[in-house]
């Protein structure tokens, strides 16, 4: 018998972190499918990559710090943050690409600051963002969805190009991408043309872009489904998309023909996978319940402002790293107000 | 030229008469900063530490001539207590004065004792009861454990035992990390 | 009879496993051949023993008297003779000794002389508190204080309302549920009693909606009594509505406040089992002396409640309850959430042993091991105290007590709430209990310090008394003998002083005084005397001379 007994309780509920980050994949599991109907196998390889890139580069820190390996390895973090990482890549992205992004994102974003826990910035999103300044080219040379590409591209076509850069036969790459919606938006918005004029292309949908509103309603699908199994809290998602919504959709109203509508931003690039996925990091965000609505609803106002003014078309990964640093600033403001305690 | 160098001269006077006044005014007699150090200390006046007591230990680490981590009886807690007041980085007890250890009181075995006084005179919070030719016996609860008497004792009658621990003086341990799986 | 009830923050819903336990009415225990029985079983300061080694003891009879205030007597639980007073390992999460006297029983099971009130209401409450006192009630839910400081309304609010807690949270307990249901009576005889001696105005008897028959078996016996002013109010199952505060906010709304006592907002709380005590002690006079026990979990054979003196060693007990079934993971006193783990079962059942669970791996499994807090808030969500423990529980990790302070350490209840959500898996709880119990010892060891430095002040400042009486004296000393040579010196100079003026007197010849009224044989004798001493004188003088020609 141990010489120190444990302390109550001695029960135990059914949470663990590993089932967390397993339902967490779970829920990116539609949108990572019809991701790759639309954009092509690309996106395969760049969760295959990803995800080998991930736990590879967290097995070997472990192991240098002399911590656990497969029991780190098995809570499922790592394959969390390739997967975000993954969707967040163009769809053809180089291997060299997505492996500096995901080995930055584990072993600098998140390791070096402790691990799981421990790291005060969305790993996912630093290696993103750390991506997106470093290689804008490559960073901003998104595929065409499907239905307005010209020929497909086959599984050893891709494998090719991600591996060697050699697209096989006559195709050249820029006959495959195109800009994203939103850098459609904003260069063309930066050129003076009305709203109208510019949502008249075939790169917009219904709500916001072709392909890209489908990706963004099954991410909001695996959000839901994270919400019903209480994996998240609702108070993130639900402020960052009506900040988001209500910003966005002011400025439509004072004038229609500059400022895109809220629905478009809302099923526009990260934005969807930023309120369910990236924003409810629970590590890096805010911890209570008031805190949460401030931190997401400061997500969402960025994005749309980044969005608008800043340099570049998607503001999600700099917003929610920019509320990762406030996040301990609001945490202590929004105390909850302890039992017995006199209220303020 | 001339009219910066005076004005600089004349704001470096004005200065330094206000700092000088201020120096004079607002003297503080004694030094506070060694009566912090000393509430923190924990006054078993044992002498680990290389000073007369726990006040010439706490002068001594006022006036920055000592390290904070030379009270063993203090440990780990006075340690961060120390670092925390002073504003410096905590470190690991220091080897040279000894360890952390369990509280011990001061224990006489009185058939033994033949009432020289000699430990009598060498305890410092006189928690020792007894007269000239008599046995001597250990206030318990003023004790401190420093171990002082146990030297001077002529017929080493005098043993350090660890502090009885009871379920009301009993401490929850510190969790065992986060096991390695 | 549906009453407005409100709702604490935070708790779990959590499985009740209470069937297995209240399928068989409650037993009685045996006397065992041996009690021990510890001198604190309260919170407060231990008894003070009345017998000695080897005195014969009855049935009810005081064997250690309350030291202080806030302390409670305990009493024989059968005769027998007093074996031995001293130290036994007691049910306490340390598994350390305390004082106990230890009794060898006759078997008899004699009374001693019982002295019951059957009328409570020729009682002033002053005079019911004593009674209660000297039975020794002290809470029975869990926390034993001492039930007799909680029925003292004190002078600064009007009690409103009782609240009898029969919500009985915990799982897999259920000697309340079986008390309510079995001895319903008792119960209410006891609330009324305690109603008179606080003078409160209602009494609310709270019982989780998981307790039907405890709930119907109370009100059957309110039905029997005419008293409007106690009720039985069924709450929602929800741990932990046993928790004092939480009860009160359930049934009240109010909240206690911090660091308070529910007697600050008016109310008191007492447990069912501590009103069935109370009726005992004032109807029949009989002190507490034993206890309905829950006897359950997947290792026990046959799980029941049973009736058990105080001081039956758990193990005797155990054995005549049906035994084990397998061979138990762990003994628990208490429930799985609060209760804490017993080293064996030589231990005795005390005051505050409400249920024993001999846990098999099912019922309590080994604690996995703990990973990296994820900051996920399911702590905070399900805290009751409305804390964030994630903060306390980094704080007190790091040590930092003061901070963990700061984050309202100590209105944590140690429910165990966010332990049992952790997603990973860290021993919260016992965070906690480290960092109160450090907190509490660094009080213990400033409070020595500050008297320590006390005494080495006032040993400085007796040794330089004492030097400087020391020097004191001797300057003292150093003067006297100073002192003494010029009184020497003083003499001399006296002397010489007479000398000189006898010298002076003689070299003038003597003048005789009162010479007038001589009468004519005085003046004789006075020729006579003047023609010695001239007779003297020249012999004198020619010895002298004599001496000075020999020395030429």
């Amino acid at each position: 018998m141990s010489a120190v007994l444990p302390s109550s309780p001695h029960v135990h509920g059914p949470n663990a972190v590993s089932k967390v980050m397993h339902q967490v994949s779970l829920a990116l599991i539609p949108a990572l499918i019809a991701y790759t109907w639309l954009f092509g196998w690309g996106v395969v390889l760049n969760v295959l990559i990803a995800a080998t890139v991930a736990l590879a580069s967290e097995a070997l820190v472990l192991k240098l710090r002399d911590r656990p390996v497969m029991a780190t390895l098995a809570d499922g973090s790592a394959l969390v943050t390739a997967l975000l990482l993954a969707i967040a890549l163009p769809p053809l992205a180089p291997w060299w690409l997505t492996t500096l992004g995901v080995a930055f994102a584990i072993i600098l974003a998140k390791q070096l600051y402790g691990g799981l826990g421990y790291n005060p910035f969305n790993p996912a999103m630093i290696g993103y963002v750390v991506l997106l300044i470093s290689f804008p080219l490559e960073m901003t040379s998104w595929l065409a969805p499907g239905e307005l590409r010209e020929g497909a591209l086959s599984f050893a076509g891709a494998v090719s190009y991600v591996f060697t850069g050699n697209l096989p036969g006559m195709t050249g790459l820029d006959s495959l991408t195109m800009a994203t919606p939103l850098d459609t938006m904003k260069t063309q918005l930066g050129l003076e043309l009305t709203l109208n004029e510019i949502t008249a292309s075939s790169v917009f949908g219904e709500l916001g872009g072709t392909g890209w509103e489908v990706v963004n309603g099954l991410i909001l699908l695996g959000g839901l489904f994270l919400l019903f199994r209480r994996i998240i809290s609702w108070h993130v998602p639900v402020a960052m998309l009506s900040s988001l919504f209500l910003a966005s959709g002011l400025f439509h109203l004072i004038n229609p023909d500059h400022y895109a509508g809220p629905l478009f931003h809302l099923f526009s690039g990260g934005a969807m996978l930023g309120a369910f996925f990236i924003a409810t990091d629970p590590v890096s965000g805010a911890t209570s319940d008031k805190g949460r609505l401030w931190f997401g609803a400061g997500v969402g106002l960025l994005t749309f402002i980044i969005r608008t003014w800043g340099g570049y078309p998607d503001g999600v990964a700099f917003s929610v790293l920019l509320m990762n640093m406030a996040a301990p600033t609001i945490d202590y403001y929004t105390q909850p107000r302890v039992f017995g305690h006199k209220r303020g | 030229m001339v009219s910066a160098i005076l004005a600089l001269t004349a704001l470096a006077v004005v200065f330094g008469v206000l700092l000088g006044f201020a120096a004079v005014r607002f003297k503080v007699k004694s030094d506070p900063i060694v009566d912090k150090v000393d509430a923190i200390l924990p006054q078993t006046q044992c002498g680990q530490c290389g000073f007369a007591g726990c006040r010439p230990y706490a002068e001594a680490i006022a006036s920055g001539e000592t390290d904070i981590n030379r009270c063993p009886p203090g440990g780990e807690t006075v340690i961060l207590a120390l670092a925390d007041l002073l504003g410096v980085d905590p470190k690991p007890l220091d080897d040279e004065v000894g360890e952390e250890k369990a509280k011990l009181v001061a224990f006489i075995d009185e058939p033994i004792c033949i009432g020289c006084t000699l430990c009598y005179q060498a305890c410092p919070v006189d928690a020792i009861a007894g007269a000239a030719k008599q046995m001597h016996t250990i206030i318990e609860s003023e004790c401190t454990g420093c171990e002082l008497c146990v030297e001077p004792c002529p017929v080493d009658c005098i043993y350090m035992i660890p502090v009885k621990e009871s379920p009301n003086t009993w401490k929850w341990p510190f969790p065992e990390e986060e096991k390695k799986a | 009879m549906s009453r407005k009830l409100w709702h604490f923050p935070g708790g779990l819903h959590l499985p009740d496993n209470k069937a297995m336990s209240t399928g068989r009415p409650s037993g009685q225990s045996a006397i065992p051949q041996r009690l021990i029985i510890p001198l604190q079983q309260h919170i407060g300061a231990p008894a003070k023993p009345l017998v000695a080694v080897g005195d014969r003891v009855l049935k009810g009879e005081m064997l250690a008297k309350p030291e202080g205030y806030v302390s409670a007597p305990v009493h024989a639980s059968s005769s027998g003779t007093v074996l031995a007073i001293e130290e036994h390992p007691v049910p306490h999460p340390s598994g350390l000794s305390a004082p106990c006297i230890i009794i060898e029983t006759d078997g008899e099971d004699r009374w001693a002389e019982l002295a019951p009130h059957p009328d409570y209401r020729q009682l002033d409450p002053s005079e019911l508190r004593n009674i209660i006192r000297d039975a020794g009630i002290v809470g029975l839910g869990g926390a034993g204080f001492p039930a007799f400081i909680k029925l003292n309304p004190g002078s600064r609010v009007a009690i409103d309302t009782l609240i009898l807690n029969g919500a009985e949270c915990e799982p897999y307990i259920t000697c309340d549920d079986m008390l309510m249901r079995e001895r319903a009576e008792e119960v209410i005889y006891g609330a009324r009693i305690m109603r008179h001696a606080l003078q409160a105005k209602q009494c609310l008897i709270g019982i989780e909606d998981n307790k039907p028959e405890a709930l119907a078996a109370i009100q059957d016996a309110l039905a029997h009594i005419d008293d409007k002013s106690i009720e039985a109010v069924q709450v929602p199952t929800r741990y932990p509505t046993g928790g004092e505060k939480q009860l009160i906010k359930i049934l009240t709304g109010k909240e206690v406040p911090s660091q308070g006592l529910p007697i600050d907002i008016g109310i008191v709380c007492h447990n069912v089992a501590t009103a069935a005590s109370v009726h005992r002690a004032v109807d029949l006079g009989e002190p507490l002396i034993s206890r309905l026990v829950t006897i359950t979990g997947h290792g026990a054979a046959e799980p029941q409640n049973v009736e058990v003196r105080i001081g039956t060693p758990i193990a005797g007990l155990l054995e005549q309850a049906g035994g084990v079934n397998t061979a138990p993971h762990r003994l628990l006193m208490g429930g799985p959430m609060m209760g804490f783990e017993l080293k064996n079962a030589e231990l005795p059942v005390i005051k505050t042993t409400n249920c024993l669970l001999l846990a098999s791996a099912e019922d309590s499994p080994e604690r996995g091991p703990g990973r990296a807090c994820i900051r996920c808030g399911a702590c905070a969500e399900v805290c009751p105290a409305l804390l964030l423990p994630q903060q306390i529980y980094w704080y007190a990790r790091a040590k930092d007590f003061d901070k963990a302070q700061d984050y309202n350490l100590f209105d944590c209840i140690e429910c165990g709430c966010c332990a049992y959500v952790c997603p990973s898996n860290l021993p919260l709880v016992q965070y906690y209990r480290f960092a109160k119990t450090e907190i509490w010892a660094q009080e213990r060891d400033k409070k020595a310090a500050d008297k320590a430095r006390e005494r080495h002040e006032f040993r400085v400042f007796r040794q330089d008394r004492e030097k400087e009486e020391r020097a004191a004296k001797h300057k003292a000393k150093a003067k006297a003998v100073k002192k003494n040579s010029d009184e020497d010196t003083k003499k001399a100079a006296i002397q010489a002083a007479m000398e000189r003026a006898k010298a002076k007197r003689e070299a003038a010849g003597i003048e005789p005084k009162n010479t007038e009224n001589l009468t004519e044989a005085q003046r004789q004798q006075i020729a006579e005397a003047e023609e010695r001493r001239q007779a003297m004188k020249d012999q004198n003088t020619s010895s002298t001379a004599k001496k000075e020609a020999n020395e030429e």
